[in-house]
């Protein structure tokens, strides 16, 4: 018997609505990703990628279609479902690393775990993973004392410090230089290969790309290979 | 600013019954048809009165005093200076001394700071040159004192009187003294000091009680406004860091929590900070504008103060707060 899917999804649409017109970001995406599986979905801006990763992430709810994360369906879930949902099984990288400003390295993961309502002492598997990660000396420092890349290597961080089913990352390197970017997505695929973090990755860039396991791609809402 | 506003009201109006009390006088008598806090501008008693009402039983003295109004809260008094220094027990110079001539003058000490003016001096007031003859510690009756006859005459008011001071043999006897001459001179509004200095309080004042209340109400809706509008851009800003907690799983009811805990944390550091400046501003009414108005600490107000601070925040805070938790995470997240 096969292992049920990380991420599957059906027939997935998005319809946003932007004035009196209706804008479809997805048109029907079907997808699966196993677990400990590293994916990238590839494609140009207005693809339709950032919405997969909103829909997957549960940030946002989906126009119809079925999204199961971990086996879990989102597709009925409500806003607070999600939101639960978002404690413990998904973990987000963002391009622009959203970190809270006012809190340390150390205090953005901890918060994280917070909310998970997990005990906030950071374990010493964890501080493996932190130095893996190059930032164990960095932790008390606030996001603006930190480079780009050990911002988004602290984002990082916090997206599986709950140990999450599934990793989304929205363009992580973005807004990186090429040698922070070459160094992210060496910790990613990392994190992948020893950790079996399950990992799906959006990017517009062939080379990022190049980094995860399979790359498919998308045009105008919906996956083309 | 509500602090501020309310201590000063209270202040100046308090500092006057200090004064008022300084005379040492018993009874007040005023001139008919004038109520107890009405305004001061005409002299229409006659000066035979105080020798008239000296007769009377347990009247001891008897003194009229003249009131020429300045602008804004000040006020020149003329005395007759001897009988005035037996009733009030004397002024306590800190320089200088008694008018000897009509154009002599003496003001208090807190008046003297705030105008540099030292014995010797000369001040031009009603048109008039005034020479500083005397400067004495505050609280008798007046701040800017001159000769009775000197004013009568200045202000076109030759014996003619505002304002008549008894003093009694027994001053536990002065209500039903009182009474005794409200009977004998009916239409004179007499009353015992004790009761005019408490009379001197913002809610006997109707005027000036609905004065403060308007400028009160105003400051409390611009310092509402103020709060609200700073708390709404303050939690408006950070709509993004909203959009973070809620992408990785905190509930409304976790980030409004937070926004309150920390809102009311502000508002009561703002609180003491605004109690704080009270004592400040205080500080600068007493050194620098001393003889004028006057602020009291109003510990009554402290409360009502903190609860249009804490009340305003929070709904300033709350506000945007829900407003941000209900849009979309991803909105959140991308709000600039």
């Amino acid at each position: 018997m096969s292992e049920t899917p990380m991420i599957q999804t059906r027939q997935l649409t998005k319809t946003y609505r932007v004035g009196d017109i209706d804008v479809h970001a997805l048109r029907g995406v079907n997808l699966e990703v196993n677990k400990g599986e590293f994916i990238s979905v590839v494609g140009a801006s207005g693809s339709g990628k950032s919405t997969l990763f909103s829909v997957l992430g549960g940030l946002t709810p989906a126009t119809s279609g079925s999204v199961r994360i971990n086996g879990r369906d989102l597709s009925h879930m409500t806003n607070a479902e999600r939101t639960n949902l978002r404690k413990d099984t998904v973990g987000f990288v963002f391009q622009k690393y959203n970190l809270l400003p006012t809190l340390s390295a150390e205090d953005n993961i901890k918060l994280v775990k917070y909310i998970g309502s997990h005990n906030t002492e950071l374990d010493s598997s964890f501080k493996e993973v932190l130095t893996l990660l190059g930032i164990a000396d960095r932790l008390k420092h606030k996001p603006r004392a930190l480079s780009g890349g050990q911002q988004q290597r602290v984002a990082i961080a916090r997206s599986i410090v709950n140990q999450p089913a599934i990793l989304l990352a929205d363009e992580p390197t973005g807004n990186l230089d090429s040698q922070n970017s070459v160094a992210v997505l060496t910790l990613l695929r990392d994190l992948n290969e020893r950790l079996g973090q399950t990992i799906l990755m959006i990017t517009h860039d062939e080379e990022a790309a190049s980094y995860s396991h399979r790359r498919v791609h998308m045009r105008d809402g919906q996956l083309t290979s | 600013m509500i602090l501020t506003l309310v201590g000063v009201s209270n202040g100046t109006l308090h500092e006057s019954a200090r004064r008022a009390r300084g005379s040492g006088a018993d009874i007040l008598v005023r001139p008919p048809g004038s109520s107890i806090l009405s305004s001061l501008s005409s002299s229409p008693m006659s000066d035979k009165l105080p020798d008239v009402f000296s007769k009377e039983p347990h009247v001891v003295l008897a003194t009229g005093t003249i009131i020429q109004p300045l602008e804004l809260f000040d006020s020149i008094t003329g005395l007759d200076m001897e009988q005035f220094s037996r009733m009030s027990g004397g002024f306590h110079f800190l320089e200088g001394g008694l008018p000897v001539q009509d154009t002599d003058m003496i003001v208090d000490e807190p008046y003297a700071r705030e105008k540099h003016l030292h014995v010797g001096d000369t001040l031009t007031l009603i048109s008039h040159q005034w020479h500083i003859t005397g400067i004495y510690e505050p609280g008798k009756l007046a701040r800017i004192c001159v000769k009775l006859a000197a004013l009568q005459n200045f202000t076109g008011n030759p014996h003619h009187l505002s304002q008549i001071y008894l003093r009694l043999d027994d001053p536990s006897k002065a209500q039903s003294v009182v009474d005794t001459l409200r009977a004998k001179y009916p239409g004179y509004p007499i009353f015992t000091m004790e009761y005019f200095t408490s009379m001197l309080s913002v809610n006997s004042l109707g005027l000036l009680r609905n004065f403060t209340y308007v400028v009160i109400g105003i400051a409390m809706i611009v310092g509402f406004i103020v709060v609200f509008m700073a708390m709404y851009t303050a939690v408006l800003e950070r709509t993004r860091e909203i959009g973070i907690l809620k992408a990785v799983g905190s509930s409304s009811a976790l980030i409004l929590g937070m926004l309150m805990r920390e809102t009311l944390l502000l508002a009561v550091f703002g609180t003491i900070a605004g109690i704080l400046l009270t004592y400040l501003t205080q500080w600068l009414m007493l050194h620098f504008a001393p003889g004028g108005l006057y602020q009291e600490t109003v510990y009554g107000w402290w409360p009502i103060t903190a609860g249009i601070a804490i009340v305003g925040s929070l709904i300033g805070a709350v506000v945007p707060g829900i407003k941000a938790v209900r849009q979309d995470a991803t909105e959140a997240l991308s709000y600039e």
